[in-house]
């Protein structure tokens, strides 16, 4: 008993070290993830400050964390900038497009892939996986003589076209993974019913592949509006920029760059996607771990 | 003829049993031969179905992949120069890659480049494995942490090209702000005008950018680890450290294999920072592989050119990718 008694102490003080030693590390761990949140989003904040600033307090210089006078007048004047404004509906159209037709043509594809019985599937999935790391800037000189030829140069249905080499070898892949899970018996049941396959895909297997699609479709919108190299190579006329071929051409002039102005645009063009990865985060990650897994 | 039926048919057919008895080779044969022919029209049937569906697909890509690049390797052996349109397309020998070489900025592009490319990803990898480990253990506000880490990943390059452009401006750029505010030397360095200091600003934009990228794999490979084989080690009293390299690095292997070739094939081809922060400057000091294709192309219309250095790059692209592969392969044999 006096024994016990007299380890008690002890024990309690290894335990209070070791508690100690377990919040110590707890905080270094929160220290770390905060240096990261922080690093990742102080250039937004700074951006956006920058944007909010009086063009007679940049010519000045950078003296404070905070603007000392906060103006929209940046934001109004980019936004009502033809250019601008234009190349950001642009960017909507053509992302949208692209899209859209990548759903489609990536959900039958995807079907096909999993669920017949064609002959070179092995084919068309090595195929699938090369083409997503072929690099874009050896295929662009090519598509350029053709496009020159075909008239599609400086045209958006152009573009739309060739976004697809960004969009669509990973949809398929992807969908072909995720009408693979999805049970056989759904179809079969449906078949037996009477309807034919593409009634089944369409009625039965498409509903129940949304979430899968609507990974596809955000991550396809957002490596459409990322673009900038295909834009850069075939469209040349201010009314078709896209919006980040905009902001590269407006805002500096050949002495000087607007800072408030270019950090409006960079904000405008950053909202949607930030919003987006707000509310699609789960989804964004499934399909990039899963696409990149191929 | 509608699915439906199509499997009633053969079944069928196969259904009465062959001449007892009396079967002969041939017989079987005949008497199998209905049902082969069934089935096999069913799967003809499914596979026109299934060629029909992936048809679109398939010859999009074909169109828009792999015709330009056989396209391009055509190219790079003749004339494609828009400033000489009477000899367009005619057969020129090696005279591009000779070219390429003789133009003096290829080899340099390249040293640059690789220089980039080994700096940038040993940066983004060791930065984003510490934080997969750390988004692999649950803590409060993880959700809110990954989306924060994953904003700058979503932001168009050319984007985050600009927005460091504007951190490292002289004037009102944040970092000489805070080296003035913390009374440091280099507070009025023009970062993006000078060689060393142009190369760190855009490794910081590119690792900002794509090191939540490398994390997120590495995430997704730590949490298919299962956890019975940490509870082991732990049972066993194996330290912290000890576990990392013993279990989590190698069952993490396929993951790193993937984060690697991705990041450095894209890290190689680097274009749109570069376009954005320094636009190959100051002189040519930035200048990388990529931007020197698309000069060729875009600045001096000399197609040819370009198709010979696009042809460099994608040769190379490949080898990259075969050492990792090859690498990863023999590492897990021994």
């Amino acid at each position: 008993m006096a024994a016990v008694s007299s380890v008690l102490p002890a024990v309690k003080a290894a335990r209070r070290r070791m508690r100690t030693r377990k919040a110590a590390g707890w905080s270094g761990f929160y220290l770390m993830v905060t240096i990261f949140v922080v690093v990742s989003l102080f250039p937004f904040y700074w951006i956006l400050i920058t944007a909010l600033k009086t063009q007679p307090e940049i010519s000045a210089g950078t003296t404070g964390l905070f603007p000392a006078h906060l103006t929209w007048s940046s934001f109004s004047n980019i936004l009502h900038q033809a250019t601008f404004a234009r190349s950001l509906l642009n960017s909507v159209i053509v992302a949208l497009s692209t899209t859209i037709l990548t759903v489609i043509i990536a959900s039958l594809a995807g079907y096909g892939l999993a669920r017949t019985t064609i002959r070179g599937k092995q084919l068309i999935m090595g195929f699938l996986l090369v083409a997503g790391f072929f690099p874009v800037i050896a295929m662009v000189g090519p598509i350029f003589i053709t496009y020159r030829s075909l008239g599609l140069l400086d045209n958006l249905v152009g573009l739309v076209i060739v976004y697809f080499i960004y969009t669509l070898p990973l949809a398929t892949w992807f969908l072909t993974g995720f009408f693979g899970q999805i049970p056989r018996e759904l179809e079969e049941a449906a078949i037996v019913d009477g309807a034919t396959r593409l009634q089944a895909l369409r009625r039965v297997i498409i509903p129940v592949a949304v979430p899968g699609i609507f990974t596809v479709a955000i991550l396809g919108f957002i490596f459409c509006w990322n673009d900038f190299l295909l834009a850069l190579m075939f469209i040349s006329s201010p009314t078709k920029y896209t919006a980040p071929l905009a902001i590269m051409n407006l805002g500096q002039s050949q002495y000087q760059t607007y800072y408030n102005l270019i950090d409006a645009m960079v904000v405008i063009i950053t909202l949607p996607i930030a919003l987006i990865v707000l509310f699609a985060q789960r989804r964004i990650i499934s399909g990039l771990t899963a696409g990149s897994f191929r | 003829m509608t699915a439906r039926q199509e499997p009633v048919l053969p079944a069928g057919q196969a259904e009465p049993a062959p001449p007892e008895g009396a079967a002969t080779a041939t017989t079987a044969v005949a008497a199998a031969r209905p049902r082969r022919q069934g089935s096999y029209s069913l799967t003809k049937q499914d596979r026109r179905f299934g060629y029909a569906l992936v048809a679109p697909a398939v010859i999009v890509l074909l169109a828009i992949t792999a015709f330009p690049l056989v396209y391009n390797l055509w190219n790079s052996f003749h004339n494609a120069d828009y400033l000489f349109p009477t000899t367009f397309s005619d057969f020129s020998g090696v005279r591009n890659y000779t070219s390429m070489f003789s133009g003096g900025q290829f080899l340099p592009s390249l040293y640059r480049t690789l220089g980039f490319t080994a700096a940038s990803v040993a940066v983004e990898f060791l930065i984003g494995m510490a934080l997969a480990l750390a988004l692999s253990r649950k803590f409060i506000g993880r959700g809110i942490v990954r989306a924060a880490i994953l904003i700058p990943w979503a932001v168009p390059t050319v984007v985050s090209g600009l927005l460091w452009k504007s951190m490292f401006d002289p004037q009102n750029g944040f970092v000489n702000y805070l080296l003035n505010a913390l009374h440091l030397p280099l507070a009025h360095t023009t970062w993006l005008g000078q060689t060393w200091t142009a190369w760190g600003a855009v490794l910081i934009a590119d690792s900002w950018r794509n090191t939540p990228f490398i994390a997120l794999l590495l995430l997704a490979g730590l949490q298919v680890i299962p956890r019975d084989v940490y509870e082991a080690a732990k049972i066993d009293g194996a330290s912290a450290i000890r576990t990392f390299w013993r279990i989590t690095l190698p069952m993490l292997k396929p993951a790193i294999m993937v984060a690697l070739i991705f990041r450095t094939l894209s890290s190689f081809l680097i274009f749109d920072i570069v376009y954005a922060m320094t636009n190959g400057g100051p002189g040519d000091s930035t200048q990388v592989l990529a931007y020197l294709n698309w000069f060729a192309m875009n600045g001096e219309s000399n197609y040819g050119l370009g198709a010979a250095i696009s042809v460099a790059l994608m040769v190379m692209s490949l080898i990259i990718a075969a050492i990792y592969v090859t690498a990863f392969r023999t590492e897990q044999v021994g």
